[in-house]
């Protein structure tokens, strides 16, 4: 029996009203390859930033035992000098610097202050060799592709002397050949002795090379399996990451469904700089008045993509495929010809994406909608004063009131106020992209009632979202997406948690 | 777990009822700059032995500053959308230096002069705006080629000679006064121009605002306390008769680029709060993503914004030059950096999103009265630069120093 390199007791870490973890306990044997799996918000990233010290010893509870002795990292810096490092799942290369002042950003080979170049390029092109790496060092790291990118980052870490390197995700961007590639370094650093944890949603990957999985739920610890002996199936890991109970977590609801709103037919988006990158694959889908549609897929599936290219190409190039509205094919090539059209889109990001949040509560609501409120260019701030004070009465916004800044709410009145933004636009069509992400349970309820109360006035609702229970609870029939296919169509009474998670996590023939 | 579900209809919290005085001190933030202008003021009228609010020294202060009050309304306007400009002063000279050869070289009457003036004015903003918004180049780099390239091109057109012997319609705008000698100023009598547009305005500012506080009632809207909003209207009433008498009883009476300036601070405070492209701009500024995600033609409000600040530097160039009597190669230096003191003084965000027109013309009034007192006082060029820079410094400051503590209050 090999001892534990990490183990991690009863962490808990509370954000503002949201508990992220809550009595986790991960133990990690060293030289084993570990995986960690979840679904998202489950706390994965979380754990990791305790652990990194990304979070520093006193902003958590519980205590984190390395190498034999209790650790208390104050900040990066600290972990990495004793050989924990971590590789997020956004690389942090600095695209114009080369791959070598990369590698030793923050740690550079010098001599009385100035940098000592023949080293860095020397030792640098040792490094990348031992990921397999051949490159020139003093190319810049934003001219190579992903997966090198990907593999500089492990160089960038062998460089630290790391003795546990922590991965968070680091397949979700590559194809399939970058992706083996990587699997097998980490298997070589296996063999030399360097422990790993992988945050990874592709459960193949994990039964291949992972030695023991630990399933996080809800921001608990679930269970650690042993992968070794083979009896531990993909069914079992899902089991373990979606079972939970979902009574009356959901307001009731009977659904009135009417004639078809929107379809969206052999719908294909490229990325947006790398333009001959697939994000969305001829995808199909349709929405009908009064129903409320989900659509399932872990991160980088490519929904909220979908979403946005079908609001008015506001993501996305090379965008191919038909939009009907009604029955008629519609081409919206900006977003307030979308808006002209009847579709809304609520952003996944509300504070990035939706809310003037130095702004107040009024301006906000009206401001997908201002001419509706004005009269040859003036804004008749009386009439939206009401208008804003209605929606603050029956969407139940709490704030002192409508002149209430939006950036001092809760992330569920914030979230009240997008959505009454865009119910102002009186769309027939919603997307409503994590309506509920980072909110509280009972402002999460009031949320799906407001989407019963959309859906009952005969409005077309699509709800992309990564909490499965979340989608089975509101949705009257559900898409699956994996690498920007839609792999199924399942209608509710037929879905569970396990059959999603399966066409979710469905990789291409 | 599954039963922690709040009532989703329990009643929101009723605003909380606030007396003036509460309300004052939730609005310090916002009242702070005019109490500082206020200060200033008195502080100098002490330190002047009373020179300062001389009726003609007022009068001057007022001139004087009045091209820097002009184009701080568009360079407000430019900060809250989250850019700058940089090239306002050599717009503004190029312009003259335009105008200059129009009605010398050209023989254009005066008033086909500033008309086409003004076009030019527009066309410069029209190009600047062209490469922030379409091309998508910062501002500050596109402003800072502008300020070169429009400088030099008014040395060019000048020939590097000043233009003089502007005509008397021509000058009327930068120097001129309305009626001037219908009350001469040695029968010790009242200028009664003056004294009725005063009147006038302020019949306009309690009429429009006691119409507003009625449609906010009617509507069942909140409201400022009735004691705060009586006495900030008194306050601000108070402020417009008693510059109403100190210009009705100086030299010449109400100074035209007066009424120009009064016209066009009321006009762009409407736009700003009130309109559809105002708003806009505040919704860029505060932002960018959001803006566009809610459908709003983002680029457009760019161009547009660069084309107006192109014609209030043109304006300004106008006043300017009709003020000299002079058009010169050098005219409008640094004239940009007044401008955007001016709008940051007066609360404007660096990072965009916040500002009001009202904020910057109170900023270039601080600027315009520390200028103004300190040359009263005798003190040297060089001492003047350190201070307003300082009181720049200090300002901004201030108000981050304020934001800082209110965002950790929060926390």
């Amino acid at each position: 029996m090999a001892e534990n390199i990490l183990r991690m007791r009863r962490i808990t870490k509370t954000f503002p009203g949201v508990k992220a973890l809550q009595d986790v306990t991960l133990d990690v044997e060293r030289g084993e390859v570990h995986a960690i799996c979840g679904e998202n918000g489950a706390g994965k990233s979380t754990l990791m930033k305790v652990l990194s010290g990304v979070y520093p010893h006193g902003t958590y509870d519980g205590d984190i035992e390395f190498d034999g002795s209790v650790v208390e990292f104050k900040d990066i810096r600290d972990s990495e000098r004793d050989g924990i490092v971590i590789i997020h799942q956004e690389l942090a290369l600095s695209p114009f610097l080369s791959v070598a002042e990369n590698i030793f950003l923050g740690n550079e080979r010098e001599k009385r202050g100035f940098i000592d170049w023949n080293e860095t390029n020397v030792e640098a092109g040792k490094l990348l060799r031992r990921v397999g790496l051949d490159l020139n060092p003093v190319v810049r790291a934003g001219d190579i592709g992903v997966g090198k990118q990907q593999l500089v980052e492990i160089a960038k870490a062998l460089s630290k002397n790391v003795r546990l390197l922590i991965l968070d995700e680091p397949t979700a961007a590559l194809n399939d050949e970058d992706s083996a590639h990587l699997l097998g370094l980490v298997k070589g650093l296996r063999s030399e002795g360097i422990t790993c944890i992988i945050i990874s949603h592709k459960l193949n990957e994990i039964r291949e090379i992972a030695d023991s999985v630990t399933i996080l739920r809800d921001g608990r610890t679930i269970e650690t399996l042993s992968l070794h002996d083979g009896s531990v199936t993909e069914e079992r890991i899902i089991r373990g990451m979606v079972g939970r109970d979902m009574e009356s977590r959901y307001p009731e609801r009977t659904p009135v469904i009417g004639e078809e709103v929107l379809r969206v037919e052999d719908w294909t988006v490229h990325h947006p700089q790398e333009t001959s990158r697939v994000v969305v694959d001829s995808a199909n889908l349709s929405v009908r008045a009064g129903e409320v549609v989900g659509i399932a897929g872990l991160m980088g599936a490519g929904r909220t993509e979908l979403a946005m290219s079908v609001f008015g190409r506001s993501y996305g190039s090379r965008i191919t495929g038909t939009l009907y509205k009604n029955g008629t094919a519609i081409a919206p090539r900006t977003v307030s010809e979308a808006i002209g059209h009847g579709i809304a889109y609520a952003t996944e990001d509300r504070k990035r994406y939706g809310l003037n949040l130095i702004d107040d509560i009024k301006r906000n609501v009206s401001g997908a909608a201002l001419g509706k409120l004005a009269k040859r260019g003036w804004v008749d701030s009386g009439r939206e004063a009401v208008v804003a004070g209605d929606y603050r009465r029956s969407m139940n916004i709490k704030a002192p009131s409508v002149t209430s800044i939006t950036g001092k709410l809760s992330g569920g009145n914030q979230q009240k106020v997008v959505l009454s933004k865009w119910m102002f636009s009186d769309p027939d069509v919603l997307i409503l992209d994590e309506p509920t992400r980072g909110i509280d349970v009972g402002a999460k309820y009031e949320i799906y009632t407001i989407i019963n109360r959309l859906a009952a006035e005969g409005k077309a609702v699509i709800v992309i979202s990564s909490e499965l229970p979340e989608l089975l609870g509101i949705c009257d029939r559900i898409y699956t997406l994996a690498e920007g296919r839609i792999t199924a169509e399942v209608p509710i009474g037929q879905a569970t948690p396990e059959l999603l998670m399966q066409y979710m996590t469905k990789e291409k023939d | 777990m599954a039963t922690t579900v709040k009532d989703p209809h329990v009643a929101t919290t009723p605003p909380p009822v606030k007396n003036g005085f509460s309300f004052l001190t939730s609005r310090l933030r916002q009242i702070g700059i005019f109490v500082a202008l206020i200060a200033i003021v008195t502080l100098f009228q002490v330190l002047t032995g009373g020179a300062l609010l001389q009726p003609d020294n007022v009068s001057n202060i007022i001139v004087q500053n009045s091209y820097i009050l002009l184009l701080a309304i568009g360079m407000v306007m430019i900060i809250v959308a989250g850019h700058i400009d940089l090239s306002v002063g050599s717009v503004a000279a190029f312009v003259g230096a335009m105008s200059g050869i129009m009605v010398q070289d050209w023989s254009f009457p005066w008033w086909a002069a500033f008309l086409a003036s003004l076009v030019i004015g527009g066309l410069v903003g029209a190009w600047q705006g062209f490469w922030v918004a379409y091309v998508g180049i910062p501002a500050f780099i596109v402003t800072l080629a502008g300020m070169l390239v429009f400088r030099g091109l008014t040395q060019i057109v000048l020939e590097n000679q000043r233009i003089t012997g502007f005509p008397e319609e021509y000058r009327q705008l930068g120097g001129g006064f309305l009626f001037p000698g219908l009350f001469p100023a040695e029968t010790n009598l009242l200028d009664w121009t003056t004294v009725g547009l005063g009147v006038i305005a302020v019949a306009l500012l309690v009429a429009t605002q006691l119409r507003g506080r009625a449609t906010r009632a009617r509507l069942k809207l909140e409201d400022e306390p009735a004691s705060w909003f009586f006495t900030k209207l008194g306050f601000i009433a108070a402020i417009i008769l008693g510059l109403t008498y100190l210009l009705a009883s100086s030299r010449s009476g109400t100074p035209i680029v007066l009424v120009v300036l009064g016209v066009l601070i009321v006009g762009y405070s409407a736009v700003m709060s009130n309109s559809v492209f105002g708003r806009h701009i505040y919704a860029v500024g505060g932002n960018l993503q959001a803006a566009q995600l809610s459908g709003i033609n983002t680029k457009r409000i760019d161009f547009m914004l660069f084309v107006n600040m192109g014609v209030l530097a043109a304006l300004a160039g106008l006043i300017f030059t009709g003020r000299l009597n002079s058009a010169g190669p050098g005219a409008g230096n640094l004239f940009e950096l007044d401008a955007i003191a001016a709008a940051f003084i007066g609360g404007a965000a660096v990072t965009g999103g916040v500002g009001t027109v009202i904020g910057a013309i109170t900023g270039g009034l601080i600027m315009g009265v520390l200028n103004n007192g300190m040359s009263l006082l005798g003190v040297g060029i060089d001492y003047q630069q350190f201070i307003k820079g300082m009181v720049l410094l200090l300002a901004v400051g201030f108000d981050v120093f304020n934001k800082r503590r209110a965002s950790n209050a929060l926390k």
